[in-house]
C-alpha cells in the first residue's frame, strides 16, 4: 500500500489484508538492506489475527523511492510521519537490527505514538567493523558475504530451512543483492554512528520486548540482553537461531509477539 | 561493484561439502543422519487455527506433499545452496520443471526466444505441444546474441537455453545473453543439466532461472525421473512491468500479490501456489531421496566423468574412420574458448561426433558396443549411447535438425564412470565392425 511520508511515496505491505486504521496498528521495520519481506510470516499472520500491520519499505529501499536516510533519528522522523499520515494515532513498533534501532529512537523521540516497543536481534550502540563499512563503500560482494554469513546462525546453509524449499542464506543474499548501490553503506554508517542517551532509554515507559538470538552472530545474545535490563520493565525472550530469526525461526518469533502483543 | 578481492568475505561451506550437507539437519524426530523418506500425503495439523494459517501461508510448514514434503524440502535447498539462490521446487521431471517455469511466468499470447540447440524433448515443447495453448517460441542460433535480441517482441517474456546444448555441445555464452536478458527487461533461464552446479553455477554468471533434469548427472545412476526449477531472487519483476502473474492481485490464492509477499521469492511462491498445485507435477519423496544420494557424490563423480570424456574425445578425434568430434574440450570445437572461461574445469561428459560412412556405420557401430548401453538418456554412472536423428530428436525436420547442429549420421555419447580403458577398448571394437 502507498502512503505519502514526508511529501514522498512511500510504500508498506499489510499483510495481504486491506489496512484498517481502526485496528491496533503494527509498524514493522526491517534491517540494513532490506525490506518489508522479511515479515513476510509474522506480519501476514497478525493481518489475520486481530491486527492492522504497515511492513515499511524505509526511503531508498524496497518499494519505497528516495535516498536512504543517513541517521537513525532521521529514519524515526520517517516512521512517526507514516504512522501520522496513516492516519494512526499510535502503533506497536517492532523493529529487526538496523530497524530495532529505529524503532527505540520513534519511541525515545515519539513515545505517545509507540503503544508497544519490540526490538529483535538488537544491540544499542551497534557498533560495526571496520572491514564490514569499508567492503560496503566500496560495493564490494564481500559486503553481502558478510551480512549473509553474519546474519545467521552459523549452521543455517547446512540445516534445513524453517520454511520448505527456501534457502535462507540465498534469499536473504539476493534481497541484499537487489538494493541500490550504497543503501548497505549508508544504514551501516547510521547504524556504527547511533549513540542513544542511555539515561533515556533508562526513562522508557511502553512495555517493551527484546528477542535475542542464542546464536546471534551480528548482535550477540548479550548485547539483546544487556539493553533489555536498562530498558525498564522490558521482557526478555531468546530464541534458537542466529540474527535473521523472523526466517530461521518464524514460529518461535510469531509465538513470542503474540504473547507480547496480546 | 567492486570485484578487485580487496574485501576478504567470511568463509562459508565449500560446494563440496554443500553436497553432503546442505538443507539437512538431522531428523529432529528420531536424529536419524540420512535423510528421512518421509513417504506420506499429509502433515497433521495440531490445531485448527494453525491449519487455517498454514493455508493462508500465514507460517511456514508442509500440508500436503503435491505442495511440499519434508524429504522434497531437503533436496530443494540443497540445490538451492548448491546454485547460490534463493530457493527452489522439485518437480516430477526435467519437463515439468520446463512447463512449470514458463506457464508461471506466461499464458496465451506469451512469446519466448530459445536456442535452437535444445533437447529434443524441450524443442517439442516448445515448438508443437505451448503452441497449442498459445505460446509461441521462437528458435535462434545459440551463439549469435544479436539474433536473441532481434527475436525478442513485445510479448516475449523469457529467454531460455542449455548451458551446453544436448547433442551438439555448444556452449551457451551465459553472460553475453543474460546482457540482452538484463537490456531488454526478461529474464534469462538456463537449463544446466548437462554441467550441474559442480562445473559452473549460472547465475553467478548471470542467468536468473535454472532448470535442471536430476535424472541425469544429479541423480547419476540412472534410476529416476526428477527435475528442479532454481530462482536467482534477483530478477525485478515489478521492474519489468511484464509479469503480471507476479506484480498483480491472483484471484486463486485470495488476491495475493506475489511480488509483494516476497521481493525475492515472488516467482517460486507463484510456482509453487498456482502450478505445482494446480498441474500437480510434484516429485515424489522417494525420488528426492535417491537424488540427493547422488548430489552428495555429485563433485567426485562429475570430475570423473570430465576426464574420461576427455580422454575419449582425443581418442576419437584421431580416429581415422571418424569425420568429426563435438566436444569443447578439443581446440577444433568453435566454443573451445568459450568453455575455458566458463568451465575451467570441464563442461560436459556428452560428447558427439560422425563417422565416415554416415547413417550406415552409424548404426552398425552402435548395434557393435558392447560396453555403452543404447538407450535414451544421458548421465549415468554407465556409459551410454544414442543417434539422436532417429530417437531423442526424431520429430525435428532436417533444417531444425541442422539447427540443432545433429547431422543423419551424428553419435552421441554420454561417458560414464567406468575406466576411460575399457570405454576406449569399447568403441574400438565397434568403430572397427561399423567399417566392416
Amino acid at each position: 500500500m502507498q502512503f505519502i511520508v514526508q511529501g514522498y511515496p512511500a510504500y508498506a505491505y499489510t499483510g495481504g489484508r486491506a489496512f484498517e486504521p481502526k485496528d491496533p496498528a503494527i509498524v514493522f521495520v526491517h534491517g540494513a538492506a532490506f525490506d518489508h519481506s522479511v515479515w513476510q510470516w509474522q506480519s501476514r499472520y497478525l493481518a489475520h489475527h486481530g491486527y492492522t500491520v504497515l511492513a515499511v519499505d524505509l526511503p531508498g529501499h524496497g518499494r519505497s523511492p528516495g535516498n536512504p536516510r543517513a541517521t537513525v533519528g532521521e529514519m524515526a522522523e520517517w516512521v512517526a510521519a507514516l504512522i501520522d499520515s496513516a492516519g494512526l494515532e499510535c502503533a506497536a513498533v517492532v523493529g529487526h537490527s538496523m530497524g530495532s534501532l529505529v524503532a527505540l529512537e520513534t519511541a525515545l523521540r515519539h513515545p505517545a505514538r509507540v503503544t508497544r516497543l519490540v526490538l529483535i536481534g538488537t544491540s544499542a550502540p551497534m557498533a560495526v567493523g571496520e572491514p564490514f563499512i569499508a567492503a560496503a563503500r566500496d560495493d564490494s560482494p564481500a559486503a553481502l558475504d558478510m551480512e549473509v554469513a553474519w546474519g545467521h546462525a552459523r549452521n543455517v546453509l547446512l540445516s534445513s530451512s524453517a520454511v520448505p524449499g527456501a534457502s535462507l542464506h540465498g534469499g536473504s543474499r539476493a534481497l541484499n543483492s537487489r538494493a541500490h548501490a550504497g543503501v548497505l553503506h549508508a544504514d551501516l554508517g547510521a547504524c556504527h554512528a547511533y549513540a542513544p542517551s542511555p539515561d533515556a532509554i533508562r526513562a522508557l515507559k511502553m512495555p517493551t520486548l527484546v528477542m535475542a538470538g542464542r546464536r546471534d552472530q551480528m548482535t550477540p545474545m548479550k548485547a539483546g540482553k544487556a539493553l533489555a535490563a536498562e530498558i525498564p520493565g522490558a521482557k526478555l525472550v531468546t530464541i534458537d537461531a542466529g540474527h535473521s530469526m523472523m526466517s530461521e525461526a518464524p514460529r518461535e518469533v510469531l509465538e513470542a509477539l503474540r504473547n507480547f502483543l496480546g | 561493484m567492486d570485484h578487485s578481492g580487496a574485501h576478504k568475505p567470511p568463509k562459508l561451506p565449500h560446494p563440496d561439502t554443500l553436497a553432503i550437507h546442505a538443507g539437512q539437519s538431522p531428523d529432529p524426530a528420531t536424529g536419524s543422519r540420512a535423510v528421512p523418506i518421509y513417504q506420506t500425503a499429509s502433515f497433521v495439523f495440531p490445531d485448527a487455527d494453525t491449519a487455517a494459517a498454514l493455508f493462508n501461508m500465514e507460517i511456514p510448514g508442509h500440508v500436503y506433499s503435491r505442495l511440499s514434503n519434508p524429504t522434497v524440502a531437503v533436496l530443494e535447498e540443497r540445490i538451492a545452496a548448491l546454485e547460490g539462490a534463493a530457493g527452489a521446487i522439485a518437480t516430477a521431471s526435467g519437463q515439468a520443471a520446463l512447463h512449470l517455469a514458463i506457464t508461471t511466468l506466461m499464458g496465451k499470447g506469451g512469446h519466448i526466444v530459445s536456442s535452437a540447440s535444445l533437447y529434443g524433448g524441450s524443442h517439442n515443447l516448445l515448438q508443437y505441444t505451448l503452441a497449442r495453448f498459445g505460446i509461441e517460441t521462437t528458435f535462434v542460433a545459440s551463439r549469435d546474441p544479436d539474433a536473441w535480441r532481434r527475436a525478442i517482441r513485445p510479448q516475449t517474456r523469457l529467454l531460455f537455453g542449455e548451458s551446453v546444448g544436448n547433442p551438439s555441445v555448444d556452449v551457451l555464452d551465459i553472460p553475453a545473453i543474460a546482457a540482452v536478458a538484463s537490456e531488454q527487461q526478461l529474464p534469462l533461464m538456463v537449463d544446466a543439466t548437462v554441467t550441474t552446479p559442480a562445473l559452473a553455477r549460472p547465475i553467478e554468471q548471470g542467468a536468473h532461472l535454472v532448470i535442471h533434469s536430476a535424472t541425469k548427472f544429479l541423480s547419476g545412476h540412472g534410476v529416476v525421473i526428477g527435475g528442479l526449477l532454481v530462482d536467482g531472487g534477483r530478477f525485478d519483476w515489478v521492474g519489468s512491468g511484464k509479469f503480471p502473474t507476479l506484480t498483480e492481485p491472483y484471484d486463486g490464492f485470495h488476491g495475493m500479490v506475489f511480488a509483494e509477499e516476497s521481493t525475492a521469492s515472488a516467482f517460486l511462491l507463484r510456482a509453487r501456489r498456482e502450478g505445482l498445485r494446480d498441474f500437480g507435477a510434484c516429485m515424489a519423496p522417494m525420488t528426492a531421496f535417491q537424488i540427493l544420494q547422488g548430489i552428495e557424490t555429485l563433485p567426485l563423480r562429475m570430475a570423473r566423468h570430465i576426464e574420461s570424456t576427455a580422454k575419449v574425445a582425443e581418442y576419437l578425434a584421431a580416429h581415422e574412420a571418424v569425420a568429426r568430434v563435438h566436444h569443447p574440450h578439443l581446440p577444433s570445437h568453435p566454443d573451445h574458448a568459450l568453455a575455458k572461461r566458463l568451465y575451467p574445469r570441464g563442461c560436459s561428459a556428452i560428447l558427439s561426433f560422425e563417422l565416415e560412412g554416415g547413417r550406415e556405420a552409424g548404426k552398425r557401430f552402435i548395434e557393435s558396443l558392447t560396453l555403452f548401453s543404447h538407450l535414451a538418456n544421458i548421465g549415468d554412472a554407465k556409459s551410454l549411447v544414442i543417434h539422436p536423428a532417429t530417437t531423442t530428436h526424431f520429430r525435428m525436420d532436417d533444417a531444425a535438425l541442422e539447427a540443432a547442429g545433429i547431422g543423419p549420421g551424428t553419435v552421441r555419447l554420454s561417458i560414464g564412470l567406468e575406466h576411460a580403458g575399457d570405454l576406449i577398448d569399447d568403441l574400438s571394437r565397434a568403430i572397427h565392425a561399423s567399417r566392416k
